[in-house]
């Protein structure tokens, strides 16, 4: 099939192809033999960097870790959603004061890096009392952040749905709430659904930012245990298992978010959107980092 | 006020190296972006399967377990000594490379086919097909997103604080240090990444509602 770039190759260009395909085999060979050989040649496949795998107080401290790790993730998912919700009804109310206020809040809480709230919350708010602990921080952050774009991604939802809608609805003498919640809101839920989970895959990723206010969460341990000089310091490998898990649990999270996409494609009861709009969603209206692509 | 009058260059100082931490890795992944995103859509299935592999790999881990690994793993295979900033520009230019990619990609991919193979018919090179037809299409389609994930690694340059770069978010550590109030100076830098983000926020949306093609 032909592409964009490139037409249906023909006898000679099919040659071409082939011999930049030996070329590109040797060279990514090469380079991912290099860095194999690094690791093989300090020693970080040698059985003592990975005796620690060994014991069972480092494997159950494994899984606390990767607990607490799940539990940010958990806490902070529900209270973005809540947060991305709330904040999202706000900014379509009608009434100026309302919407005016939550408008200022999301666009402040999304400019914001999340490294320094959590460094606001974790370092700064002792001095005014206030103690919170590093679970806490973290998940607030994740909260005030994530919620803040996922309130764009539900409120682009419910703007790209067809105008004919809501104006059906209100023909029916629905009120505005009923409007909102019976009409609108399923409908832009459903079509939002993917989005909305890529973000939860951010969320997950930026749990490891807790890390950097000693909350004891996965890469934390993996730097704690891989600092041990009794099994000769395997940072590497126990990084390894650490990228393998969060890379892991993404790619469950990102997969389920593909299959809720296709599902929805075949359904017919998923209103189709206006296009432009749900691409503006996709490719960062809301909010610069979320959707299927735009996700950082 | 006095937090941020009192330590004026210690400000300007940390802002500079952000500034400076977000120019050089923003131009290494741009370029290296582009690269990869070359691999994802080249008629070779190879250079395809690399690109994808390196894209669904870095997308997937988070930003602080790479930094982790070349600040303080990466020495351990002993190749090249970084300083920690290089680990920094390192760490940043790997991780972004990847979402610059699918910016660059997607936006390719926006182009319809038929408007390549019309120019094909033509008669015209891939140069100029290139040049003429696809770029200019995919670049208005490609800015916006862009910019938006420009957005995302300057307020990422942040987490090089807990790794011993002397940027924004290392100017709480420098303030404790001086016995500072680092409750008004964080909200002072949190303001200011605001100040940061805002214009480049409100281009993203003139360039999407300017640029928006009707096809």
């Amino acid at each position: 099939m032909s592409t964009v770039l490139f037409d249906v190759p023909g006898p000679r260009a099919r040659t071409r192809y082939r011999a930049y395909a030996v070329v590109g085999s040797v060279a990514i060979a090469a380079l991912v033999g290099y860095v194999v050989w690094r690791f093989f040649d300090t020693g970080q496949f040698e059985g003592r960097k990975w005796s620690w795998f060994e014991y069972k107080q480092i494997q159950l401290s494994l899984i606390d870790a990767l607990g607490r790790t799940l539990s940010a993730f958990a806490v902070g998912a529900v209270l973005a959603l809540l947060f991305g919700a709330v904040f999202a009804a706000a900014r379509l109310s009608d009434h100026k004061w309302v919407s005016a206020p939550a408008a200022v809040i999301v666009e402040l809480f999304r400019a914001i890096p999340l490294v320094i709230m959590m460094f606001f919350f974790y370092y700064g708010l002792p001095s005014t009392g206030i103690k919170l602990s590093a679970f806490t921080a973290v998940v607030l952050s994740l909260m005030l952040y994530n919620g803040s774009v996922l309130a764009e991604v539900f409120r682009a939802g419910i703007n790209s749905l067809p105008k004919g809608q809501s104006e059906a609805a209100y023909a029916l003498g629905m009120r505005k709430t009923q409007v909102m919640v019976l009409v609108l809101l399923p409908q832009a839920l459903r079509a939002m659904l993917p989005t909305i989970i890529s973000q939860l895959v951010v969320l997950l990723k930026d749990t490891a930012l807790g890390f950097l206010i000693t909350f004891e969460e996965l890469l934390y341990w993996g730097r704690q245990i891989g600092g041990q000089l009794q099994f000769g310091r395997p940072l590497i490998p126990t990084m390894i298992v650490v990228a393998a898990i969060y890379i892991g649990l993404c790619l469950l999270l990102t997969w389920f978010a593909n299959y809720l996409e296709k599902r929805n494609r075949r359904n017919k009861k998923v209103i189709k959107l206006d296009e432009d709009k749900a691409k503006m969603v996709q490719l960062g209206e809301a909010s610069g980092v979320s959707g299927t692509m735009g996700a950082v | 006020m006095g937090v941020l009058t009192r330590n004026i260059d210690l400000f300007v100082h940390h802002f500079a190296n952000t500034l400076k931490l977000f120019a050089v890795s923003g131009i290494a992944s741009l370029l290296l972006g582009i690269f990869l995103a070359m691999l994802r859509v080249s008629p070779v299935p190879v250079f395809r399967g690399a690109g994808t592999l390196y894209v669904t790999v870095v997308r997937n881990t988070p930003l602080t377990l790479v930094f982790v690994f070349f600040v303080f793993a990466y020495p351990y295979l002993e190749i090249i000594k970084f300083e920690f900033f290089t680990a920094a520009v390192v760490a940043l230019s790997l991780y972004t490379s990847a979402f610059v990619c699918e910016v660059v990609r997607s936006g390719i991919n926006t182009v319809p086919v038929g408007q390549a193979e019309a120019s094909r018919a033509l008669g015209l090179t891939f140069t100029q097909m290139l040049g003429s037809i696809v770029l200019p299409q995919a670049l208005r389609s490609v800015v916006p997103p862009m910019v938006s994930t420009f957005i995302a690694l300057l307020k990422n340059t942040t987490v090089a604080a807990g790794f011993s770069v002397r940027e924004a978010g290392a100017i709480r550590d420098a303030l404790s240090e001086l016995g500072e109030d680092t409750l008004t100076g964080m909200l002072w830098v949190a303001a200011i990444f605001v100040l940061l983000v805002m214009p480049l926020t409100y281009l993203q949306r003139v360039l999407e509602k300017r640029w928006s093609v009707a096809r």
